[in-house]
């Protein structure tokens, strides 16, 4: 039986992937084990660690299932790509990818029999799952502006791929006592360089007189049950010494990390017990012996040879406005340090897009960005970079097409929810629904228009967790259950003031918000800040003074915020109102159910 | 392979060069699934229309017999089926016609939009039909009924449930297993590779002669083409629950669920 062959040859002058990361032989292996496993041939916590370290998380409640999380190291991504990811969702998964707040793909409700045809299947685009979850060197980020970033001294983004290419399926990287993420950022706005375990800005110093790059480097942050802002390792660490740097830090980690506790075993543990200065001291004796130790001298692989810039042509007749672009423009669109493009952000919901989604995205990287592109962002979202301003118009109608064009990307009304009940096994509430509910009340509302909430962010976490990365939220939220005599509901704790640029802060808890009152509290935290604020005073801005006890006229610290709230928070009986008592997505009265946490495993 | 077997062995699919020069050879018939006023704008050359709602609403054997010998199919004559709905209602078609006892019959690998992307010829003649001779032979061995499941399933047959995955995790059959018919089709052919297809039977410990009863939400269509998905492997002994999980949902039998995860909340649908 031969098939009718059907090979369409689209005109195609978009770039293709770059960088093979995929390896077909790990997909046929994915295969065997899981039939050893289900023969019984193969304990289960080997075969888990093994799942793990192939970018593959069990589901709620079910091992039959997994999430499958891809490695896209810089979070970029091309159009063939981007193909294949719809197809594959179809297929093996629910039809809808998401899209991370660490820049990958995950796919949900894979069946565990056909994770390796997903794996296959990414690697036949050049794509990789190795080492995306387990305890292993996380997917290396870089800031979706790398390169366009007006703030920035260079573009990071050679360096994110090189340290990948070094460090992917690197022996030294393969039992680590925990993850282990690495953030390269464009400029000190526009990233999580002190969020991280090593983030890095980039930078020119002064080396024996010469110009030279390099990088600001920041040790020991990270977000958790127990999250840390990272330190400074040095003035300057310049290009030549990034790899020896890495290696040393990952290095101490791999002999110093706590390995009895998983629940300290991240390295910010170990830099807040050890101390700052001892760590510091540490590390740059390690690079120093590394230096010295090296018999053959190990260099990054730095690309540096210029992308050059596709010519797309520009339909010349222009498409009348259509409604709602002005508004799209001012909250979704970045103009580049290089004039005449801009960037384009997309705003998903809880980062979801389907396969259709994705292939249209596809279809217009194609067509409209010169750098023949996607990546992805920080917050659950998607960028086309190096658009040219006059063909925005386009790009929005197109985006309207597929209903991808809802405004809001860059300012509050772009909320983030981790997975929560919708597959994680370790959440409390539906964060990831809330979120959603959130974003489109506030579109609905046109919060996207007021500039005072414009550098302001909400994200929400299931669970304590931090996966929502809700502290480092304007206003943030993580999930756990309220109880009213016999009765439980889905409540939130909010903590408010988080912020992740060069100020970065964790936020203060406030109060607990039961999830049937978000909306309505954040609602009510927008009206107070309106009646208090400076003239010209931003949220954030706002949030900041308050926090730091400067808060005035009237709300003078977090806990008048709170007092302020009780009306909103306060829970009716069940009988008054049963809907209180259900989580989003469910009509059942509400409970709490978890399984076991691979976070740690 | 095929060819060493003495058995005689139908053809699941066909390809499109070789559905046209049988086309011109006249040795075979075409049947288009599609609805009346789809089939009236343009079809491939001297196909015959039977719409799947046509045939729903009469499926009896005597129906479908008639049918058959209306349209001059006999017991030996060829027929291949089409339509645009990626294979589902052709195969709800052909199943039908095996199940009344005609042996050869075969999916055309490509839909219709396909054939015409591809700029096959089309045309809008509807064929004169000469009435034949058609026996009627039921073949019980491949359908498979609400009170056969259970049974089965406890000597070892497995239920696959073909619709998509999350229909299936709300609601399935207890102890069914989730092949979503997307998993069935490669690019622009109804079905994938042999190859493929043999490695994702493999992967699931699925044994070559096992019993297998598809199902899918309504109809028959999605199991329809999942059960032709197993037979292109060579599998025997494969069953189709031709009513489906709506008959078995209708006779309030017992269902399965995946609990206490809000999956539907992940899709941007
Ligand atoms: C103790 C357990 C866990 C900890 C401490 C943890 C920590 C984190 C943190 C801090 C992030 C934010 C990204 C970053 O800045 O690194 C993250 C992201 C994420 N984690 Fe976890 N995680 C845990 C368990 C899990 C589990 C069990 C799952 C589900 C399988 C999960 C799924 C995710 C997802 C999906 C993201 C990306 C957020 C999104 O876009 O949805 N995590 N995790
Ligand atoms: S924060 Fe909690 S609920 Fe959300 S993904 Fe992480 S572990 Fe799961």
């Amino acid at each position: 039986m031969s098939n009718t062959s059907v090979s369409q040859s689209k005109p195609d002058n978009a770039p293709k992937h770059k960088v093979n990361w995929g390896r077909l032989e790990e997909a046929e292996r994915f295969s065997e084990l899981v039939k050893l496993y289900r023969q019984g041939k193969l304990h289960p916590d080997d075969f888990r660690r093994f799942r793990l370290q192939h970018g593959a998380y069990g589901s709620r409640m079910s091992d039959d299932y997994s999430m499958i999380r891809l490695k896209l190291p810089a979070g970029e991504v091309y159009s063939e790509q981007l193909e294949k990811i719809a197809d594959l969702s179809e297929q093996f998964s629910i039809g809808s990818a998401h899209v991370s707040t660490r820049q990958n793909f995950q796919l949900h409700w894979v069946a565990l029999e056909d994770v390796s045809e997903v794996l296959r299947g990414l690697a036949e685009s050049g794509m990789t799952t190795r080492e995306a979850c387990g305890n292993s060197v996380r997917s290396i980020m870089c800031s979706p502006l790398a390169g366009v970033c007006p703030d920035e001294v260079f573009d990071p983004t050679p360096y994110a791929v090189a340290a990948t290419k070094f460090l992917l399926r690197n022996p030294l990287c393969q039992s680590l006592p925990r993850k282990f993420k690495i953030n390269f950022t464009c400029c000190e706005k526009h990233g999580m360089a002190r969020m991280v375990d090593i983030g890095l800005i980039p930078q020119q110093g002064e080396v024996n007189g010469k110009l030279q790059k390099g990088f600001k480097v920041f040790l020991g942050g990270g977000l958790g049950a127990q999250s840390f802002v990272g330190h400074q390792l040095e003035q300057f660490t310049s290009e030549d010494q990034l790899l020896y740097t890495i290696v040393a830090v990952i290095r101490i980690f791999d002999r110093l990390g706590n390995r009895d506790n998983m629940a300290r075993a991240r390295m910010r543990y170990l830099v807040n017990e050890m101390g700052w200065e001892k760590f510091q001291n540490l590390v740059l004796k390690e690079r120093a012996m590394i230096k010295m130790l090296l018999s053959v001298l190990v260099k990054l692989e730095v690309d540096k040879t210029e992308e050059p810039m596709r010519k797309i042509s520009i339909n010349s007749e222009m498409p009348s406005v259509p409604q709602g672009y002005s508004r799209w423009v001012k909250s979704n669109t970045f103009k580049q340090k290089q004039p005449g493009f801009s960037c384009v952000f997309l705003t998903l919901e809880s980062g979801d897009v389907t396969s259709t989604q994705l292939r249209a995205i596809a279809e217009m990287a194609r067509e409209f960005t010169a750098d023949g592109q996607i990546r992805n962002g920080f917050t659950q979202d998607m960028v086309f970079r190096w658009v040219r301003n006059e063909d925005l118009p386009r790009v929005y109608s197109k985006l309207l097409e597929v209903g991808l064009a809802n405004p809001g990307a860059l300012t509050m009304a772009s909320v983030v929810g981790c997975s929560g009940t919708t597959s994680c096994n370790l959440a409390l509430t539906n964060s990831h629904r809330l979120a959603k509910e959130v974003q489109r009340k506030f579109i609905e509302l046109k919060i996207d228009e007021d500039d005072d909430l414009r550098n302001s962010t909400i994200k929400i976490s299931g669970c304590p967790n931090s996966c929502g990365q809700h502290e480092i939220a304007t206003i943030g939220f993580y999930g756990g259950g309220g109880r009213l005599g016999k009765d439980m509901y889905p409540l939130y704790t909010m903590s408010l003031g988080g912020r992740s640029d060069e100020d970065t802060t964790l936020g203060h808890t406030c109060t607990k918000v039961p999830a049937k009152r978000v909306i309505q509290t954040i609602l009510k935290i927008v009206e107070i800040f309106k009646s208090d604020k400076k003239q010209g005073e931003t949220l954030d801005l706002w949030m900041r003074r308050v926090i730091q006890g400067n808060g005035g006229p009237n709300v003078k610290s977090i806990d008048d915020i709170k007092e302020l709230l009780k009306p909103v928070v306060a829970a009716p009986t069940k009988d008054t109102d049963g809907d209180f008592y259900a989580d989003y997505g469910s009509d059942g009265s509400y409970h709490t159910k978890t399984g076991r946490g691979e976070c740690a495993a | 392979m095929c060819g060493l077997s003495k058995e005689k062995t139908t053809r699941v699919t066909v390809d499109a060069d070789k559905l046209r020069s049988e086309i011109r050879d006249k040795s075979v018939k075409v049947l288009d699934i599609r609805k009346e006023e789809d089939y009236k704008q343009g079809h491939i050359p001297d196909a015959i229309n039977l719409p799947l709602a046509s045939l729903l609403a009469d499926d009896s054997p005597d129906k479908v017999l008639q049918y058959a010998q209306s349209f001059g199919i006999s017991d030996e004559t060829p027929v291949v089926v089409y339509d645009d709905t990626f294979g589902a209602l052709a195969s709800r078609i052909a199943w039908t016609l095996e199940y009344i006892g005609h042996e050869d019959v075969s999916l055309l690998d490509v839909t219709y939009s396909t054939w015409k992307k591809l700029g096959l010829e089309v045309n809008s003649q509807t064929p004169n039909l000469v009435k034949t001779n058609h026996s009627l032979k039921l073949k019980p061995q491949i359908l498979a009924t609400a009170d056969y499941l259970v049974p089965a399933k406890e000597k070892g047959a497995i239920l696959v449930d073909n619709r998509e995955r999350l229909n299936y995790l709300e609601q399935h059959i207890p102890g069914a297993i989730n092949i979503p018919y997307r998993m069935l089709a490669s690019g622009q052919n109804i079905l994938r590779p042999k190859e493929d297809l043999r490695r994702m039977i493999q992967n699931r410990n699925i044994r070559p002669d096992s019993e297998i009863i598809t199902y899918c939400g309504s109809v028959g269509t999605l199991s329809g083409l999942g059960y032709y998905a197993l037979k292109s492997l060579g599998m025997q002994n494969v069953k189709l629950y031709v009513r489906s999980f709506k008959e078995w949902k209708s006779l309030e039998k017992p269902i399965e669920q995946q609990k206490d995860a809000n999956y539907w909340d992940l899709s941007a649908e």
